[in-house]
């Protein structure tokens, strides 16, 4: 199901080829993909995958080794400046100057970014609004908590209204309510520009994310949009709890069933191979009376799907390890 | 863009008590030297008188004072240098301004401004020790303002240096010690020259205080400027370069 070629509207960000070497390790190998308007793309993959190099390289604070990196149009290379002026970017360590407020700092970071004069003091405001930093105007970034200067680090990342829009991990040290702010942010943020948001947390991407890359060791491995990862996650796994339990082997033997593994007495989890095995289960209990009064859909399979698929050996580990 | 970087430079600057205290113990030990020089004057009026084509107060209280000055900063300027880039690679805000629409040269040239701002304020507030002797007596104003520029270029020059090694690591210590021994260098270099013979010319010439003595003189030579012009050039492209390279191995 692939969407319409648009030849009108090129991608925002066309990633071609891309790959960094340091000295002998190869970190990012043979990168490509674009990127839409009005896209939230989830960037995912273990530590130390490469997500950090690419999203550095992206926003030109890193060279690439080799590959192109094209930005509006504008090549990353030939044209940086106008390139770079599309992007706004919050690296893993937010760029924080501990010794100036936070207004003294968006300020900075917005004329960085050749806001004009009349132009800085509504977006200065519309940024610290959008992070809720209204309160903090004026007090010392260094004074602050590290949820709060994360946010300090998105307000400068959206302060310019780019049209694209990098976060590295930005959910990272922050409390459980800030981290569903931000996530709430990050999806208004994709109403009218798209992101790149880099993780190595999964509920992060189906909250937030439209399409999802899992790169592995610097290369990229799995790439669909999030209804089709959430279609291969669901699914295969339910939890059923029943008033008059059959026994294990009944349940084995219903159709399209896989396992089932005895959670307490009155519990199961079952994994199946068919379609609509729930509204199946559903009527086999009934006509037995088994008195089904929990069904679950077990989402833990998507986090299976990442686990197999970033650490799945490839032929080159199982040579390395037989010797 | 670089006026705003630089504005930030000065502004963080002055937010620590660094540079206030740099100001602070300069602006107390030039005094006391200011002082002590002015006693020296009075002693030796009265032989000055019978002499003729005397030096005059700007010779005999200024001149020195501000040839004690360059060695006293050539120890303190690797302090005000140390930080500015290599904090910024430290706390890794460089990534700030590397993913900000502004180049290199722009970046590396608003650093330098800020630094040369400081330096303005620094030998203006230093300038005011002479200046406040109009009030009892006439000055040289000519000579005093070659040695304005005399200071403007030597710091200028001692903070280009200063800046390219800060560049080079994310640690500030490093960066203030190899600064100060590189200044230290270039000041002790031409104390060999004499007894080298043949190359004297040019290992005297890439002295950074023998070419401060003729303008601190009054003595307006364009190939005392060019030097300063060109240290300050070379270290500027340096640093740009560094940074450049980088972005390349990290």
């Amino acid at each position: 199901m692939d969407a319409p070629i648009d030849i009108k509207q090129p991608p925002l960000i066309r990633v071609e080829k891309l790959s960094r070497l340091y000295g002998d390790t190869v970190a990012v190998n043979q990168v490509s993909f674009d990127l839409n308007k009005g896209e939230v793309l989830g960037f995912l993959g273990p530590n130390g995958a490469g997500k950090s190099t690419s999203m550095q390289m992206i926003t030109g604070s890193l060279a690439p080794t080799a590959g192109q990196i094209t930005i509006n149009g504008f090549d990353l290379i030939d044209d940086p400046i106008k390139a770079k002026s599309c992007i706004g970017y919050l690296p893993e360590n937010p760029p924080v100057y501990r010794e100036l407020t936070v207004d003294e700092y968006l300020t900075y970071c917005a004329r960085l970014h050749r806001l004009s004069r009349t132009e800085l003091t509504p977006a200065l405001q519309e940024a610290k609004e959008h992070c809720g930093l209204e309160e903090v105007g004026h007090r010392l970034i260094g004074n602050l908590s590290k949820g709060f200067q994360q946010r300090v680090g998105i307000a400068q990342a959206i302060i310019h209204q780019p049209p694209v829009v990098i976060l590295d991990e930005p959910t990272v040290g922050l409390d459980p309510i800030q981290i569903r702010e931000i996530r709430s942010l990050i999806k208004s943020l994709g109403q009218n520009r798209s992101v790149i948001l880099s993780t190595h947390i999964l509920p992060e991407v189906q909250a937030t994310c439209d399409r999802v890359q899992i790169i592995r060791r610097g290369e990229l491995i799995y790439n669909a949009s999030i209804d089709e990862l959430n279609q291969r996650g669901k699914g295969n796994h339910l939890t059923v709890a029943f008033t008059q339990p059959p026994n294990q082997q009944t349940l084995e033997d219903v159709d399209g069933v896989k396992t089932v593994t005895s959670i307490d007495p009155q519990r199961y989890q079952i994994q199946f191979e068919a379609d609509d095995f729930a509204m199946f289960l559903v009527e086999i209990s009934v006509q037995n009376q088994w008195g089904l009064f929990e069904l679950i859909p077990d989402n833990t399979s998507l986090e299976e799907i990442f686990v197999e698929l970033t650490t799945a050996e490839t032929p080159a580990d199982v040579e390395e390890n037989a010797a | 863009m670089i006026l705003t970087i630089a504005r930030k430079e000065i502004k963080s600057m002055f937010l620590s008590p660094l540079a206030w205290v740099i100001l602070a113990v300069i602006q107390a030990i030039l005094g006391y030297m200011f002082l002590a020089q002015i006693e020296n004057f009075f002693i030796l009026q009265p032989q000055l008188i019978q002499l003729e084509n005397t030096p005059g107060v700007t010779d005999i209280i200024v001149a020195p004072i501000f040839s004690l000055a360059a060695i006293i900063l050539l120890m303190i300027m690797p302090l005000v240098t140390m930080r500015i880039l290599a904090e910024e690679k430290k706390n890794k805000t460089i990534n700030l301004l590397f993913s900000a629409p502004i180049s290199i040269s722009q970046l590396v040239l608003g650093k330098f401004l800020g630094l040369l701002f400081f330096i303005i304020i620094l030998t203006s507030l230093l300038m005011l020790m002479p200046l406040s002797l109009l009030l009892g007596t006439a000055l040289d104003l000519g000579k005093l303002f070659s040695i304005y520029i005399a200071m403007l270029l030597l710091l200028g020059s001692f903070a280009a240096i200063g800046m390219y090694l800060s560049s080079l690591t994310d640690n500030q210590t490093i960066a203030a010690v190899s600064t100060f021994g590189a200044l230290l260098m270039l000041w002790i270099i031409d104390w060999v020259s004499d007894s080298l013979g043949q190359g004297q010319g040019v290992v005297s010439y890439l002295s950074l205080l023998k070419h401060h003595q003729t303008l601190l003189e009054g003595v307006f030579k364009s190939t005392d400027i060019a030097y300063y012009l060109l240290i300050m050039i070379l270290f500027i492209g340096l640093t740009i370069r560094q940074l450049d390279s980088d972005r390349l191995q990290h």
